[in-house]
């Protein structure tokens, strides 16, 4: 699975994507966002208030009870400011 | 019709070039943002290929729910300096009330849908721009 990130969420973690192989217990957007915290501090940071971090998974607004499966393109990022 | 780019744009020429040659169109409203003054200077990431899914799918809403005969939205990315422009939605309708409606819509659901983030260069130094509860607000009169 490949996840971006962008905005603040790319600075604390300090990079701008990372690919791994998804972990047979995660199933939802919300679950990722649980897993990848645990992964670093950094990670731990940028996940640190869940309610200010936005998904999509291939490149759709997504909840975070959405599904989430090997091989989906899934981000993470503030809400939008643009306009 | 879409655009994502990071030089400016001449709202002059934009605008002619809306619904060119369409009789049918009746009145046309432009809405074009910039970086206001108390900023000396910001710039705009994206999400590559969300982008241009999401303002493709803002586009298609409008021309849903009004009978527009264009659509045109322009976005900046990179650096921008205060004054710059960074937006640029239009819409073209055979009556003014559907032009004036679209416009407000596209610009309303673009800043809450459209994966943009301002990054503002203060003298303090760089800083994020937070979202804006009005904003929110503004797309859900469009339920």
């Amino acid at each position: 699975m490949t996840v971006l990130y962008f905005a603040w969420v790319k600075d604390k973690i300090g990079k701008s994507s990372e690919t791994f192989a998804l972990p047979g217990d995660v199933t939802t957007v919300g679950e990722l966002a649980g897993w990848l915290a645990q992964q670093s501090a950094a990670h731990a940071s940028a996940f640190a208030e869940p309610r200010l971090v936005r998904a999509a998974v291939n490149q759709d607004h997504a909840d975070s009870d959405h599904p989430v499966a090997d091989g989906d393109e899934v981000a993470f990022f503030p809400p939008v400011t643009g306009g | 019709m879409i655009r994502i780019q990071r030089e400016d744009f001449d709202v002059g020429t934009e605008t002619a070039a809306l619904a060119e040659g369409d009789t049918g169109v009746g009145g046309l409203c432009v809405f074009v943002g910039t970086v206001r003054g108390e900023v000396p200077a910001m710039t705009l990431e994206h999400y590559p290929g969300m982008t241009e899914r999401q303002l493709e799918a803002i586009e298609a809403e409008a021309r849903r729910r009004w009978p527009l005969s264009d659509v045109r939205i322009i976005h900046r990315i990179g650096r921008l300096e205060a004054g710059e422009r960074i937006v640029l939605v239009a819409a073209a309708s055979a009556h003014r009330e559907a032009a004036f409606r679209a416009t407000e819509f596209l610009i309303d659901w673009l800043k809450t849908k459209a994966p943009f983030w301002k990054c503002e260069h203060k003298a303090g130094g760089d800083v994020w721009v937070d979202a804006r509860d009005s904003d929110e607000q503004a797309t859900l009169k469009w339920r």
